[in-house]
């Protein structure tokens, strides 16, 4: 987690789909870069969260308390580029090894070591202290391969960087909005107040000045590891089998397929459960891959529409034009 | 240090339990029938009485939040620039058929129809924009990736070749046509000069007007695509059909206009366009809603959307009846002020018919993108689907190699 870069040359002309394996754009000697979110060692503290609004200068967003556990930030947006998800569960957990069994709930940690559901959820009690599991995790915006936030972006304003990161101009967003709905992580969003789209640019003036992005810098635990992603996916790989290895069965990569529907994520996950108790979609897919598609039957339907009204006038036949017209000229 | 553990987490599990009793579901990951997303759609659902027919029991959900976020778009501005691109786009087709068969009142209609419709879309769309200033940004680069993109130049071109045919219609209208006879009479000066410029005149008015109607076929369409080529559940779903209802929809809307704005005796195509696009609007929501499957199609015959829809096919209906009425009648009777009202009153029913189905798609894609499990459940079952695909493959190649081990 040290600040690894040399500081980097600028390829301005690095500025079109990065390759599907990883690997940077325009094969320059700058390797695509990402972010490996560990949830698995996130406390909670949501140091990325303050770390990211105070480097990115980005406003206020806060609301009144959710009541979603410790989540009081709700998603992210236009003015939250990282998110920490609280996500509590009433189940046993499997104690880790490590902790000391003189504690008042070691019986019935022994009796249900079991990583399944229990049976029959209830309360969680207190004292056992087993059967709650507590999830966190920190969202942040995911840099596809295949972005449908860039695809779709009609100013240019979504370019893709040297890093291989999806970065928003915002000198050049007219704010149309259609990022938006785009993204298939809803991740992206306008500002009301503005107007323009914004998201996470994975500290794009940071990384230019060879600097790792704040919220990675901030984390006390490298639950948010950055680097370059291949180097990233051979660590996240490993701490998956480790895991396993420990029992953790639920323990599962998201994002880190290259042949997934977005082309795997720049920024992908280690989550201990389904993605949507995260509240991330199960399969994701860039829009804009079925496109050429839709373009096809519009072209048809353009075709059928125009074949509609060419036949409404063929069977209709000359009008009784010469006589009604002037007729409705005059009559009136 | 461990006391301080046991009270923060105690705090935790009263208030987890307090989540449990009172029932909201907001426990997220609690078994597997927390968000509170799924118990808004079982509320929704209570008025049809229809039957669930996918199992929503292993959806689950982080606090019933939305997954995806839905377009921040006004539905009059963007609702409203689908009815709109559908109106001028549909209407230039019409006006470029007055024109090859000498319907010269209806051109002119259609072609005044369209570029209001086109001037007032445009409007709407920047109006839309977040920074509307900076519309121009549109037109800063040309990204076939970008349905919005190709939009803008769409309208830009479109647009023009609409200006243009009818300035030179009204051009014509307005100066007197050369024929030989004033000419003759009219004393020799300038008017050899501008002879050949007016003469020019209707050959420009009509291969504007065609190309008008060319561009227009493709502005009634992409808006669909504009729509389909994003996440929104209720609309990416609905991508083979929805160019085909937003073509019927603008054939609809626009001769439903002609109805209203051409002479009786010039209408004919019309009536005969509102009854087809009436049916092929019918024939499209319906296959549109089979192909979403019993779960997303839920948000075109619920809520808002299913409400919009439902006035979309009763208004479009009764245009369409209305039309055909209207053209059986005697051609004497056609004429008379009876039968005018009642085209009249047609027209508007499927103009206002087409501007409900706009809305109606509009509303169900923001009700498939707010509630999660419009988005969860398709994909599970896209990933089951998958899975088991596999498996047979797996299963299938297993045989063939007997007792062979299998390489990964």
């Amino acid at each position: 987690m040290t600040d690894r870069q040399e500081a980097p040359v600028r390829d301005e002309s690095a500025q079109h789909e990065a390759v599907p394996d990883g690997s940077a754009p325009g094969g320059s000697a700058q390797p695509r870069m990402g972010f490996f979110t560990d949830t698995s060692v996130c406390i909670g503290c949501k140091a990325c969260e303050v770390a990211c609004k105070e480097w990115n200068a980005i406003p206020e967003d806060g609301g009144p308390l959710t009541g979603m556990s410790y989540d009081n930030t709700g998603g992210l947006g236009g003015s939250t580029w990282r998110h920490v998800a609280f996500i509590e569960q009433s189940r046993p957990v499997r104690a880790p090894e490590d902790v000391p069994t003189a504690a008042q709930g070691a019986p019935s940690r022994a009796a249900a070591p079991s990583a399944e559901p229990s049976a029959q959820p209830g309360p969680p009690s207190p004292d056992g202290r087993t059967e709650l599991r507590w999830l966190m995790s920190s969202d942040v915006c995911k840099h596809c391969t295949h972005a449908a936030c860039l695809d779709v972006c009609p100013t240019g304003a979504i370019f893709r960087s040297e890093f291989g990161t999806v970065v928003v101009q915002e000198d050049v967003c007219n704010g149309c909005g259609y990022c938006v709905p785009a993204c298939p992580y809803g991740v992206i969003e306008q500002r009301k107040d503005d107007g323009r789209a914004f998201k996470c640019t994975m500290c794009y003036d940071r990384l230019g000045a060879g600097m790792e992005p704040a919220c990675a810098k901030a984390c006390p635990t490298d639950s948010i590891q950055f680097g370059p992603l291949d180097e990233l996916r051979e660590r996240a790989a490993l701490r998956v089998d480790q895991l396993h290895e420990r029992g953790e069965t639920e323990a599962r990569l998201y994002g880190a397929d290259p042949e997934d529907g977005v082309g795997g994520d720049g920024a992908f996950f280690l989550l201990m459960d389904e993605p949507e108790v995260y509240g991330l979609p199960p399969d994701p897919v860039v829009t804009t891959r079925d496109l050429p598609a839709m373009w096809k039957q519009a072209g048809y339907a353009a075709l059928a529409l125009a074949g509609a009204v060419a036949a409404a006038f063929a069977g209709a036949g000359r009008p009784d034009a010469g006589r009604c017209g002037r007729r409705w000229g005059s009559g009136s | 240090m461990s006391e301080e553990r046991v009270v923060g987490e105690r705090t935790d599990t009263e208030r987890a339990s307090a989540n449990g009793q009172a029932g909201d579901g907001r426990q997220g990951g609690d078994g597997r029938r927390n968000g509170s997303g799924r118990r808004g759609g079982g509320r929704r659902r209570g008025g049809g009485g229809e039957q669930l027919m996918v199992d929503r029991a292993e959806f689950r959900s982080y606090y019933g939040r939305p997954v995806i976020k839905a377009p921040s778009w006004s539905p009059l501005d963007i609702g409203g620039y689908f009815f709109l691109g559908g109106l001028a786009g549909a209407g230039s087709l019409l006006a470029a058929g007055a024109e090859l068969t000498g319907r010269r009142r209806m051109a002119r209609a259609m072609r005044i129809s369209s570029l209001a419709a086109v001037s007032a879309s445009a409007a709407a769309l920047v109006h839309d924009l977040g920074r509307p200033a900076r519309f121009a940004n549109m037109l800063r680069v040309a990204k076939p990736t970008s349905p919005m993109s190709m939009g803008s130049w769409l309208l830009t071109a479109y647009g023009s070749a609409t200006g243009a045919a009818l300035a030179a219609d009204l051009a014509g209208a307005a100066v007197p046509p050369p024929p030989r006879i004033r000419l003759r009479l009219a004393a020799p000066g300038p008017a050899p000069a501008v002879g050949p410029l007016l003469r020019a005149l209707p050959a420009v008015r009509r291969s504007a007007t065609l190309a008008s109607g060319a561009l227009g076929a493709g502005l009634a369409t992409y808006t669909a695509v504009l729509a389909a080529d994003t996440a929104v559940p209720a609309w990416h779903g609905a991508r083979r059909e929805l160019p085909f209802v937003f073509a019927a929809s603008a054939a609809s809307a626009a001769s439903g206009m002609a109805l209203l704005a051409s002479p009786p005796g010039e209408s004919g195509p019309a009536r005969r366009l509102a009854v087809a696009s009436t049916a092929a609007e019918a024939v499209g929501t319906r296959l549109m809603r089979r192909s979403l499957g019993p779960l997303v199609s839920e948000v075109y015959e619920q809520g808002r959307g299913g409400r919009l829809m439902r006035a979309a096919e009763i208004l479009s209906a009764t245009g369409a009846a209305g039309a055909a009425v209207g053209g059986l009648l005697p051609a004497a009777a056609r004429r008379g002020t009876a039968a005018r009202v009642l085209a009249g009153l047609s027209g508007a029913a499927l103009l206002a018919g087409s501007v409900c189905t706009r809305l109606g798609v509009f509303h169900a894609g923001i009700a498939s993108a707010e509630d999660p499990v419009y988005t969860v459940v398709p994909q599970r079952e896209r990933l089951a689907a998958a899975e088991s695909r596999a498996k047979e493959a797996a299963a299938k190649s297993e045989a063939g190699t007997a007792d062979g081990p299998r390489r990964g």
